[in-house]
């Protein structure tokens, strides 16, 4: 197994590129440290919607649901003078009783409709904030007292700290007996089930898993901006953003998310020239990736790997 | 697994208690009785055999069984317990295991790790797997022998290490009770005397097995006792030979004498419909097919007879397009190298291929209308028209969902489905494939009245001799991948018979 893991391309890419982007504050303006650190923090979104979809095989169209629900609840706390660390932790348990709830009646519907269900999800939470301006800022947004750090390379290494750790567990979870039987759940659930394995457990524990790690990167993204608002997290169009850099960087990879996420960030920002034509020029480069290249950027990087 | 091997005092004999007793079961799918009050009782180290035509809710017994179907009544008693209406998860952990037909085995894994995957608890805390599951599974996979392709990956495994895999997935639940669905389909004869070693196997270590199957005939070496079931009800019970020897059963099963009606030679003349020229295809470095060259006038029906693994799909394949091939395969003068499969199909050479592929999620009439679509209106309805009373039991399912289908009806469909689109050459691809007699002789009849009612030219690819004979002008005899006899049917008995009837 460890002897396996040694030898995959696989770790060997990651470490060094986890290496290389751990010393980049030295060299690399604050600017772009700004961009990577959000990027992270979507490459943790990405991880963690590719549990639920490369994995137990159910398709949350919704993940900027759970993200909302952690970053207004540790924004709000917050401004009632919780202190960050609570703030966070609150986020997390809320993104995961959230998504329990929507979970436990979603996961008993069929094929497409857990889908539908997450997207409607999305919509009322969209819509609560709103309607609930007084508490959550509505849709000027939610500015919060506190924030980690106002210095850009402290907040870019907590950034890459979190998603490494965030990646090292999904990751393990994925590899996992555990991961084995989601897989299983999602590729064929009858079989699952007469080989005694409880599948309605199994997808809402990834369900929860998933809640745990969007609710904190969304909570910790508010403390790095400083506001919260529905068209930088909740908005469906994000959700797109994450689903498209998960799927972009390979389905079933878990650590794909994290390339994908900092390709659409990076690609955005090369591309801000063009205007409102760049959006368009990435949609249209990550249609090309999913139509041709299904298994993703990382499938294509270990391909040679995976032959050998 | 140690407690049937001490001794029990209190209770009496293990082998006098039934391990699985099933009482009373039914079920309803809206207004239709799939299972109508079904009994009946397995011992420890006894061999059931659960028997009936496709449409005779062995199937639903079995998924009622496992959890899969909740009963609407009736109980099912494992070991003592009631299990009935529990989810699958729990039966399955009770003690009951399922070895699927078709199973999606996990794609990315080795055959190793789809069986550890069996050896794991349902526990969702246990991240790192107990290092004796590995050895278990070897040993698993050595006992079904899969040792020689533990670490290949299953979609590159031919059919029978499949069926293995999915074997040794349920040894290694160690289930009291073992449910296999249809154990020898798609089997060769070696391996039909492999999985009935293996299936000994459950009863020696004094497991109850319940098979189920189509006809007696091909469990009868196995089974200690027979169930035949036919439209929900229980029609026989009793020993193989008991259950063969049974009146209402030989009236479910049996079909009549071979009865060839073919249309003489000189009928078909001039340039024939579809002409095929030394036809060679190669699958890697295996010859599926090797110089074969047939021919089928207008008008006529062919049958290519072969077992499984001849080459039928692949010559019906190369026909329809969708193999790469050498040699000249012509329709109605005009070659089809260069054609693509749809524009092939839009000529006018419909296939209608083994695995069915319905919609399942479409009603029958849906079906049916998507291959009218070309057609004009008025056109499509005649046609409609005419199919449903080619095929009475699709009207009266018209509305029903056609994965809801029994085999028979669905296999019907099929080839209502290819009728609506007009074809000048209809390939048929074994549709007699998992069908029970009683079903064979509607398609058969189906089959006739379409011959003699209208024009149509037909291809029939079938394992099933008593199925392709009657029906046929001419016979081809297809072996390993070459053509090894031609002739009118009635010769086929005499001259080609053996190893068939």
């Amino acid at each position: 197994m460890l002897h396996t893991l040694l030898r995959s391309p696989l770790l060997w890419l990651t470490v060094i590129g986890l290496g290389l982007a751990a010393v980049l504050p030295l060299w690399v303006s604050g600017y772009i440290l700004g961009l990577l650190t959000v990027a992270y923090y979507f490459g943790v979104f990405s991880m963690a919607w590719d549990l639920l979809f490369g994995f137990a095989g159910e398709v949350n169209f919704g993940p900027t649901f759970l993200i909302g629900l952690g970053a207004y609840s540790a924004g709000i706390l917050n401004g009632h003078g919780v202190p960050i660390a609570l703030c966070l932790a609150a986020g997390a348990a809320a993104a995961v009783i959230g998504g329990v709830v929507l979970a436990l009646p979603a996961l008993r519907v069929r094929g497409p409709y857990f889908g539908l269900t997450t997207v409607v999800a999305v919509l009322i939470l969209q819509n609560l904030i709103v309607v609930f301006a007084e508490t959550t800022g509505g849709e000027i947004g939610l500015t919060v007292p506190d924030v980690i750090s106002i210095d850009a390379a402290t907040n870019y290494w907590i950034a890459l700290g979190f998603m490494t750790v965030s990646g090292l567990i999904l990751f393990a979870i994925a590899t996992s007996p555990v991961g084995l039987i989601l897989q299983a759940s999602g590729q064929d659930p009858v079989e699952a089930g007469a080989l005694g394995f409880n599948v309605a457990k199994h997808k809402l524990a990834a369900f929860c898993v998933s809640a745990v790690f969007s609710g904190l990167a969304g909570a910790l993204l508010v403390f790095y901006m400083g506001t919260a608002s529905v068209g930088t997290l909740v908005d469906v169009s994000v959700g797109v953003q994450v689903i498209i850099a998960a799927v972009l960087g390979g389905r079933r990879t878990i650590v794909g998310g994290v390339l994908g996420a900092v390709f659409l960030i990076a690609a955005g920002e090369l591309l801000r020239p063009l205007g409102a034509l760049s959006t368009f020029v990435v949609s249209a480069a990550a249609l090309v990736v999913i139509l041709f290249v299904p298994a993703g950027l990382l499938g294509l990087l270990t391909r040679q790997g995976q032959r050998a | 697994m140690t407690a049937a091997v001490l001794p029990h005092p209190l209770h009496p004999p293990v082998a006098a208690r039934p391990l699985l007793a099933v009482e009373g079961l039914q079920k309803r799918y809206g207004g239709l009785v799939a299972v109508k009050s079904i009994g009946f009782a397995v011992r420890p180290g006894e061999i059931l055999g659960l028997i009936g035509p496709n449409g005779s809710g062995k199937s639903t017994v079995m998924k009622l069984i496992m959890g899969l179907e909740r009963p609407n009544a009736g109980s099912v008693r494992l070991d003592g317990t009631e299990i009935a209406g529990w989810p699958s998860h729990r039966v399955a952990r009770a003690g009951i295991g399922l070895v699927f037909q078709h199973s999606r085995p996990l794609h990315r894994q080795t055959v190793l790790e789809n069986i550890k995957l069996a050896l794991l608890p349902d526990n969702l805390l246990r991240l790192i797997a107990d290092p004796r599951v590995e050895a278990k599974a070897r040993v698993i996979a050595e006992r079904v022998g899969l040792g020689a392709v533990m670490d290949r990956r299953p979609a590159t495994l031919p059919f029978a290490d499949l069926r293995r895999m999915e074997l040794a997935k349920a040894i290694a639940r160690d289930p009291k009770v073992v449910l296999v669905d249809e154990p020898f389909a798609g089997l060769t004869q070696g391996e039909v005397a492999d999985f009935s070693q293996l299936i000994r196997g459950f009863r020696d270590e004094g497991k109850a097995v319940l098979l189920v199957d189509h006809n007696v005939k091909s469990v009868a070496a196995l089974v200690d006792r027979v169930l035949a079931m036919y439209l929900g009800e229980r029609v026989a019970e009793g020993s193989a030979a008991e259950v063969m020897r049974n009146e209402t059963v030989r009236r479910v099963y049996l079909g009549g004498a071979i009865e060839t009606a073919a249309r003489p030679q000189s009928a078909f003349s001039g340039e024939p419909l579809l002409k095929i020229e030394a036809l060679d295809v190669l699958y890697g470095k295996a010859q599926a097919l090797q110089g074969v060259s047939l021919h089928v006038h207008e008008g006529e029906f062919v049958s290519v007879v072969g077992l499984n693994g001849a080459g039928k799909t692949t010559l019906f394949n190369a026909v329809s397009g969708l193999v790469p091939y050498s040699g000249r395969i012509a329709c109605g003068g005009e070659d089809l190298s260069r054609r693509t499969p749809a524009a092939i199909a839009r000529s006018g050479i419909v296939q209608v291929p083994e695995t069915r592929e319905l919609f399942g999620e479409m009603s029958v009439r849906e079906n049916l209308d998507l291959g009218g679509q070309h057609l004009p209106k008025a056109e499509s309805a005649r046609q409609l028209d005419w199919l449903l009373d080619l095929f009475p039991i699709l009207r009266s399912r018209s509305g029903q969902m056609a994965r809801t289908l029994s085999g028979g009806e669905q296999q019907m469909l099929t080839i209502a489905r290819a009728l609506m689109m007009r074809p000048r050459l209809l390939i048929l691809d074994e549709p007699t494939l998992g069908l029970a007699p009683v079903i064979l002789e509607q398609l058969s009849k189906a089959l006739e009245r379409l011959r003699q009612t209208t024009p149509i030219t037909v291809l029939l690819g079938e394992q099933n001799v008593t199925f392709a004979l009657p029906h046929a002008d001419r016979v081809y005899v297809l072996e390993h991948a070459r053509i090894v006899w031609e002739g009118t049917p009635d010769r086929f008995a005499a001259e080609a018979g053996t190893g068939y009837l």
